[in-house]
């Protein structure tokens, strides 16, 4: 272990070595317009394949003989349903060559091809790497949809892609203005989830308005059984029935102005009694204790053992508790309860919309392809596969006839059909994603939740958040329109 | 001899110095460039924004708590594990009584202590953090799970749901799981003590104490302070990331009680399609980080001794 001290004889010292050829180092480093060139290789020249023949059964004009680039999200889904479509193209144009590229990177993968110009033809930006698509947008690297949306539908040429879509996909798909630049293909149900089989044993039916949720979870309590348990660590699944019920309560605008981004959204009185109603669960202990420390994962197993009724999430929940949930539990999603008979929506009023976003770059070579290949998932065979395999709706509108569905999948479809119109679609999360995640989720509803806030200081953190990310230039904003 | 001995230097080491000048100065240069554009990440076109970025960081209050918490792990974390590693290893060589033969030697069982200490190190950083994250779980974890069986049942913290006690639960996780090399790395350097330092001084009649301030710490010198800026560099960085993003609340929360720079970065690169923000956040992180290691070097600075 012996050191050596450094010699000061006039020769050269380590230390001095070490100093000097750092200094070396940084000379050798190429000036900076070079190092521009590093992010900004090739812009692109325009490299597109030329437009085949546009015929009825090619409706978009596919180049037939073009090769198309493909990278799917390997996530919850798979890749089978994907796969299954793949077929179908190519029996369709069997001149052409496909990638199929599935990946759960999909932003380490894809963001050097963007910024190098040469992204793939289609990709599901989905997952925890997705990438961001406002900025995506803002950048002008998406390709506007609207050719495939007004292409005749893949099973009745008589009706437009657009005409076959479920509520709310199109618009989800829009960020300012006409263009649609996103397609979203799975279709999501947020609400209130519960086990039939729990209501059943407390004789009670599941309430429609909060007096009646405030008795249930008064009568749970007496058996030791908690009203409410949510992701605690990522309070932003909260809103998946909070976001709905202020809808409910003061209507349609109140969350337009929120998503808008506008002055006192926050305080308005829709809020105010949402808050208040959500704070008393925590007061009268009807949340599950400890919940604030649990992740997803751990509240939804708290959630099918039994040990709470209710928990805000979103369809995919079947699939990812499927491994705790007993046999006869009857997982089942709700609309919010309502606040009282003087709501602005009736009570069914519910939060649906699109989720596994596909989208097709600006630059990619072969756009025609990635649009027919999406208007291929589009039909009712694809979509009727995709339900089949991984339990969840699909943007098609129908597409459940003559299949048998799970509890929970039969509840979402029931849940649309009570909705009717009233299907809402707030925007935050994938217009302002830090803030309503980081913000409004962990700093606001998290802290209120966890009892360390009041409502009254939770509207205000809130209108200070949205304040705060309204007048921050280096966020694009979005309107609804 | 002194004629030429640049260019003879330079010579060997040329290879060397383009890899470093490539991989390690080329990247730091290019991210300080970036810092003053407005790159998103995800496109390639850009424009020069000047200091934009920076002054914004300056009002930015998550960076300022975020740079708060760096420099409490970077402070505390170093003090809390060189202490314990020190304290472990001196005892498992030094500490134990004195037995026939040998002039000092470890307490009974200190070779097993060695391995058992040195396990947490084997596991990576990311499966420990999802251990505690089982073990905090608030409600059937491990921690208050043991509480109730002691009969505190009334006692149930929120642990990482607390912003009170999140910053330390996560700290506690990077104490248990670090210590243990240094351990290892004292020990070694222990044993590279001559025996007779000791001997003498135990004739001299001192006691465990003297031991250690007089001869085991003076002649570990060295390490301590490479340990220490290891340590550091750690807190700083890599590990103390992992164990924030799988830990805590949103990740960063909650209430942005846990969030440290590293993790911004992150945040705002990968989620925000902010890059050009996230780099200046990295130059301030590595200004922080040039400063640690300058204070640790200047405070560290002391006579070498040889033996």
């Amino acid at each position: 272990m012996g050191s050596t001290s450094a010699q000061h004889n006039g020769g050269l010292g380590r230390r001095d070595v070490i100093k000097r050829s750092a200094a070396i180092g940084l000379i050798t480093v190429p000036t900076m317009s070079f190092l521009a060139s590093c992010a900004s290789s090739d812009s692109g020249t325009d490299n597109k394949v030329e437009k085949g023949t546009t015929s009825e059964k090619n409706p978009l004009g596919v180049n037939e003989t073009a090769s198309l680039d493909f990278v799917l999200f390997d996530g919850g889904f798979g890749t089978e349903y994907a796969t299954d479509a793949v077929e179908q193209y190519k029996k369709a144009f069997p001149k052409a060559e496909v990638k199929f590229t599935p990946t759960q990177k999909i932003q380490s993968e894809l963001q050097p091809r963007f910024n190098g110009g040469t992204p793939p033809d289609l990709i599901d930006n989905s997952g925890a790497e997705q990438m961001d698509m406002g900025v995506l947008v803002g950048k002008k690297q998406l390709a506007d949809l609207t050719p495939l949306l007004d292409a005749p539908s893949y099973d009745d040429p008589a009706k437009k892609v657009r005409d076959t879509l479920r509520p709310g996909v199109v618009e989800m798909g829009q960020f300012d203005g006409d263009p649609v630049w996103i397609l979203y293909y799975a279709y999501t149900v947020y609400g209130v989830w519960y086990s039939q089989t729990a209501l059943d044993r407390l004789d009670a039916e599941y309430p429609e308005d909060w007096d009646a949720m405030l008795a249930l979870c008064a009568k749970a309590k007496k058996k030791d059984i908690a009203g409410w348990t949510y992701a605690g660590k990522y309070p932003y699944y909260l809103p998946f029935s909070l976001y709905p019920f202020i809808g409910k309560i003061g209507g349609r605008e109140v969350l337009d102005a929120i998503d808008n981004l506008e002055p006192n959204a926050w305080k308005h009185p829709a809020v105010k009694a949402a808050f208040e109603a959500y704070f008393e669960l925590f007061k009268k202990g009807y949340i599950l204790q400890g919940t604030p420390g649990l992740d997803h994962i751990q509240s939804q197993t708290a959630w099918t053992e039994g040990k709470a009724l209710f928990i805000p999430n979103g369809s995919w929940v079947e699939n990812e508790a499927a491994k705790t949930t007993p046999k006869d539990f009857q997982m089942k999603v709700a609309a919010p309860s309502g606040l009282d008979s003087s709501d602005k929506l009736p009570f069914g009023t519910i939060w649906a919309s699109g989720g596994e976003p596909f989208i097709v770059p600006t630059k990619a070579k072969n756009p025609d392809g990635g649009m027919e290949q999406l208007r291929i998932m589009l039909s009712e065979a694809s979509s009727k596969n995709f339900t089949t395999k991984v339990k969840s709706l699909t943007s098609f509108n129908g597409g459940t006839d003559g299949l048998t569905l799970s509890t929970a999948l039969q509840s979402g479809v029931d849940a649309l059909a009570k909705a009717g119109d009233n299907v809402l679609n707030p925007r935050m999360q994938d217009w302002y994603a830090a803030l309503q995640k980081e913000k409004i989720g962990v700093g606001v509803l998290g802290e209120m939740m966890a009892g360390r806030m009041t409502p009254a200081e939770a509207m205000n953190k809130a209108q200070e958040f949205a304040d705060a990310a309204a007048k921050d230039d280096s966020i694009k904003h979005y309107k609804h329109q | 001899m002194q004629h030429g001995k640049y260019r003879f230097i330079v010579g060997f080491l040329i290879v060397p110095l383009t890899l470093y000048g490539l991989f390690v100065v080329w990247p730091f240069v290019q991210s300080i460039y970036y810092s003053f554009t407005d790159w998103t990440g995800l496109s390639p076109d850009f424009a020069m924004v000047g200091f934009d970025n920076y002054t914004r960081m300056l009002d930015d209050d998550t960076f300022w708590s975020s740079l708060q918490h760096s420099l409490t792990f970077a402070l505390l974390l170093p003090v809390v594990v060189l202490g314990l590693a020190l304290f472990f290893a001196f005892m498992l060589n030094v500490g134990g009584r004195h037995r026939k033969g040998s002039a000092i030697s470890g307490v009974r069982g200190s070779g097993f202590y060695k391995i058992v200490y040195f396990f947490p190190q084997v596991l990576s950083i990311a499966i420990v953090a999802l251990l505690f994250q089982f073990a905090y779980n608030p409600n059937s974890g491990a921690i208050n799970s043991a509480l109730g069986a002691v009969g505190l049942d009334s006692v149930r913290p929120e642990w990482l749901g607390d912003p009170n006690l999140a910053l330390w639960c996560v700290m506690a996780v990077l104490v248990w799981s670090t210590t243990g090399f240094f351990v290892v790395l004292f020990s070694a350097g222990m044993a590279s003590i001559p025996k007779d330092f000791y001997e003498a001084a135990l004739l001299d009649g001192a006691n465990r104490f003297t031991t250690f301030f007089r001869i085991t710490l003076p002649l570990l010198w060295d390490t301590v302070q490479s340990g220490w800026v290891y340590m550091g560099i750690l807190a700083l960085g890599a590990e103390s990331f992992a164990v924030v993003q799988i830990m805590t609340v949103g990740p960063g929360g909650p209430a942005d009680s846990t969030n440290v720079l590293t993790l911004l970065v992150y945040q705002k690169a990968f989620r925000d399609g902010q890059a050009a923000y996230a780099t200046t956040i990295g130059v301030a992180l590595l200004v922080v980080t040039l400063a640690f290691s300058a204070i640790v070097m200047r405070l560290g600075r002391r006579e070498r001794l040889e033996y």
